[in-house]
């Protein structure tokens, strides 16, 4: 019964797949790629990888497929339908995609059964962690460069989001649907929604230490609150020169920065925790840097800044 | 009496399974866009509601009972929203 099931998703998510692929509407295409999302989160939960489902439903399906519609709207005006590729061009792209799929089948069919793993070693450090998850020890503890390294990533991307606003209105607001009369069902939705998905948000973020969540989850909730009202009018959309947004855009990498530095002197390096304070660490760096991707993926999805504020 | 539960719970998710397969037709069959989302919704809300209910007696306690009915509480919030402005946009 559940090899039926598993097989169906498999058929259903190839499939799915190839349609996205093969739609030539840029809209449609990104809301296949919102459903296989979703669908990609139930296969992670069916490899009891609920980690990573929680991060494909949220980031993956969720906050990618608001970039990618609002990336189609601004597609529309310009000409999408772009420069039809040669015949030896198109032929040589096909060879090249053949060949990486070939190669990643390959690495997959090869693998020796069982496949290594450094599962073993994760659970038995976790209690130097003094985390529950051994998710959230590898991402802080193991793995910490990795992930600092992706914030700072993030923080580019809003960046480079940025730069692309007009000089007039640099240091703007980025626009968004603000229009909305306030007895509108889209803000009444935004009035009643974000308590919950706060509380939710913070939940989510604070259970990461040991069970499934975390810093990038929680933080995507919240940042989808935040644009809700923002979208909805209840709030409006804050100017990028503002002071207190951009310390909340890097307080989380900082922190992590900091704590990272201050390991060199308490504990046995860069990025390393004294085991008596490790949770408490993390905890904190998770918290500060649940609040900077919530700031960051809102403002990302918000886009660049397009007028100044009204005063 | 667990076995009753059981017949609840099996009598339950099938009747919310006929609803989602009701609205699945409705969804491909209905000529526009409104017919179109009544028939969603109804799969969404009675289906999912029934199946919910079904579960209820299968859960470890009453937190997880609870998580449920929230579950299905906040699929109806955004159901009848998202309709709501799905309509508006294409009208």
């Amino acid at each position: 019964m559940a090899a039926a099931f598993d097989i169906g998703l498999i058929v259903l998510l190839v499939g799915i797949g190839a349609w996205m692929i093969v739609v030539r509407d840029v809209v449609v295409a990104t809301i296949i790629f919102v459903v296989f999302g979703l669908l990609m989160a139930i296969a992670w939960v069916r490899l009891s990888a609920v980690d990573v489902a929680l991060t494909e439903a949220a980031i993956g399906s969720g906050i990618t497929g608001t970039l990618l519609l609002g990336a189609a709207a601004r597609l529309k005006g310009a000409d999408a339908g772009g420069t039809r590729l040669s015949f030896p061009i198109t032929v040589v792209a096909a060879v090249l995609c053949a060949m990486i799929s070939a190669s990643l089948a390959a690495v997959a069919l090869l693998l020796t059964y069982p496949a290594p793993t450094l599962a073993p070693m994760a659970m038995q450090n976790l209690d130097q962690t003094g985390l529950g998850n051994p998710v959230a020890a590898v991402l802080f503890a193991y793995r910490a460069l990795d992930t600092l390294l992706e914030k700072v990533v993030l923080l580019l991307a809003l960046v480079g989001v940025w730069s692309l606003a007009p000089d007039r209105a640099w240091r703007g607001v980025p626009s968004l649907d603000t229009t909305v009369p306030p007895s509108d069902i889209l803000a009444f939705f935004a009035q009643i929604l974000p308590p919950f998905g706060i509380v939710f948000a913070i939940y989510m973020t604070w259970t990461g230490a040991s069970n499934p969540g975390g810093a990038f989850q929680g933080g995507t909730v919240l940042a989808v609150m935040w644009l809700l009202v923002m979208m909805a009018g209840v709030m409006r959309a804050p100017s990028i020169s503002n002071v207190w947004l951009r310390w909340l855009l890097v307080a989380g990498p900082a922190l992590f920065l900091i704590v990272g530095f201050t390991g060199v002197f308490i504990a046995d390096g860069f990025l390393a925790y004294p085991p008596a304070y490790a949770k408490a660490l993390i905890v904190a760096v998770e918290a500060a840097l649940a609040v900077s991707i919530a700031a960051t993926l809102g403002l990302l999805a918000a886009g660049p800044p397009e007028r100044m504020q009204q005063k | 009496m667990s076995s009753t539960m059981d017949a609840f719970t099996v009598l339950a998710i099938s009747c919310g399974a006929f609803f989602f397969v009701a609205g699945t037709i409705g969804l491909l069959r209905f000529p526009d866009v409104p017919t179109r989302l009544h028939a969603l919704t109804k799969a969404d809300n009675l289906g999912l509601g029934l199946v919910a209910l079904g579960l209820l007696p299968q859960v470890a306690g009453p937190l997880a009972a609870l998580k449920l009915i929230i579950v299905w509480l906040f699929a109806l919030i955004s159901g009848a929203i998202v309709t709501q402005l799905i309509v508006r946009a294409v009208r």
